[in-house]
């Protein structure tokens, strides 16, 4: 996957977990939280569904990682480079 | 009684099969429209039910619909339904002081069946099972979730209480009222119960799952060729006030909560017990401080299965007898199928506009009545206008031996 593609997979999840709001514009490098009314049980959604959907095991020591669309990216590019 | 001591009911919220606010489900039951259709569901495949197509969007975000139950869902609607049909000012309102009971036949089962098919696709790994199962599955899920999406700060819990459940929940609402735990009751029963196959399966293997060509023939309460229960999903929830607090506000008056009844068959698990039953009718009458000849509708809980039946009448037969000659005799379920949880409180609020109209609405489906079940006035193939409808008995029994009786009062003060 390149970059791109892991940016509109992760959009793609965000926008399955807050139907509600447009995930169309979102400034990379600011937190997702601060843009979207994400709660930790959704923050939870989006480790669960890069389990089901991409078989990434994300620890919870990484958690912060994921903080932002651009931070997203860097953290998942390894692991889906050759998916 | 004084007006402190006097439980009426002033707002009305439902979803039944036929019928998403009191007035349209009146108008179905009056015009004999059924609300069973055609439904499949995971591993029992093609059956009949009774389906709410309620508005799930207008009082929950999508947000909330996708980390919710349905069972909340239906509980939203209703408890909404019923504030707004109330006319309470509730941007005013003290919400500490308004409490949710609501009465379930279970809860939960959805929730675990769903996810275990979901970590079926995981091999069952529980890694991939979801971190909403604590919260969708706490018995108080439902009505705690009304609470969630309302802002009621007060006392909220379910009451497990099978298909008696409906009058529970209303009985607990009044008893709340008259402790002065809380000045509003949002009261009544809730059942989500068609999205599990488990209790569709429970049935099939009871010998005891409606089956018809036509869903709207197969739920058959007191028919010859009944052949078992219509499972349905739906809910009511009613807004109970003690009467000086819906006065001091000029609030409508539904009717008055002047009697119920509950006890315990301590028999069977499933098979009712007449004799209890009887009793638990003549319970709610005593409270009452009225004769069985008083009662001009009793609502019955029949639901289609000929031991359930036919120990009902046995058991109406105890309690009216040949001097009861202007009570009246009906039931919804023919209409609506069995919605469990929800089905006394559903039940009770498709009647309670006889107040107004003196309308008795009709049993339908009784096409080779079961002798056993001939009650006199028992209403059949057509609502029957009467002269006088002054008070309603609603029975509501369930599994276990549960029976719960309610009885409501035209509103004088």
């Amino acid at each position: 996957m390149t970059r791109q593609d892991i940016a509109d997979a992760i959009i793609e999840i965000i926008t399955d977990i807050v139907p509600d709001e447009d995930c169309s514009s979102l400034n990379p490098d600011e937190k997702l939280r601060d843009q979207l009314d994400l709660d930790s049980m959704d923050f939870l959604d989006i480790v669960m569904e890069l389990r089901k959907r991409y078989n990434v095991e994300v620890p919870e020591s990484d958690y912060p990682q994921l903080a932002s669309l651009t931070s997203c990216i860097d953290y998942l590019e390894p692991h889906l480079k050759d998916k | 009684m004084d007006s402190s001591t006097r439980i009426v009911i002033t707002g009305v919220g439902l979803t039944a099969p036929n019928g998403d606010t009191l007035g349209e489900f009146r108008q179905n039951l009056l015009n004999g429209v059924s609300g069973v259709e055609r439904y499949n569901i995971r591993y029992i495949g093609d059956t009949v039910a009774g389906v709410c197509h309620f508005d799930n969007r207008k009082y929950q975000t999508r947000k909330e619909l996708r980390t919710g139950t349905r069972a909340g869902s239906i509980s939203i609607y209703c408890a909404n339904e019923a504030v707004a049909d109330s006319g309470l000012d509730w941007d005013k309102i003290d919400r500490s002081r308004i409490g949710v009971f609501l009465g379930i036949t279970e809860h939960g089962n959805v929730e675990t069946e769903g996810e275990i098919y979901e970590i079926s696709k995981f091999d069952y790994d529980v890694k991939y099972w979801s971190h909403y199962h604590n919260p969708r599955t706490v018995s108080n899920n439902p009505a705690g979730e009304v609470t969630v999406n309302m802002g009621i700060t007060g006392p909220h819990y379910t009451i497990g209480g099978a298909c008696a459940a409906g009058n529970l929940g209303c009985i607990q609402g009044l008893q709340q009222l008259l402790m002065g735990e809380v000045d509003v009751a949002l009261a009544g029963g809730v059942s989500e119960s068609i999205h599990t196959f488990g209790i569709f399966a429970g049935f099939k293997s009871q010998g005891a799952l409606a089956e018809h060509e036509d869903p709207t023939q197969a739920s058959r309460p007191f028919d010859n060729s009944r052949n078992g229960i219509v499972i349905a999903e739906g809910g009511a929830v009613y807004v109970m006030e003690r009467l000086d607090h819906a006065l001091a506000r000029s609030a409508r008056i539904y009717g008055e909560v002047v009697g119920y009844g509950q006890n315990s068959d301590a028999t069977d698990f499933v098979l009712p017990n007449p004799e209890r039953q009887a009793q638990c009718m003549l319970k709610a009458i005593a409270k009452a401080g009225i004769a069985p000849a008083d009662i001009d509708i009793v609502s019955t809980h029949a639901t289609g299965t000929p031991a359930g039946d036919r120990r009902e009448c046995e058991a109406i037969r105890c309690v009216f007898d040949q001097s009861c000659t202007t009570t009246y005799f009906n039931n919804a379920k023919s209409f609506i199928g069995h919605a469990m949880g929800a089905a006394g409180a559903l039940e009770l609020a498709g009647n309670l506009p006889a107040f107004d109209d003196k309308i008795v609405h009709h049993t339908i489906n009784v096409d080779d009545l079961d002798p056993a079940c001939a009650l006199p006035n028992l209403v059949l193939g057509k609502p029957l206008q009467v002269d006088k409808v002054d008070i309603i008995l609603n029975n509501s029994f369930g599994m276990m031996g549960i029976n719960s009786v309610l009885i409501i009062k035209r509103y004088e003060s």
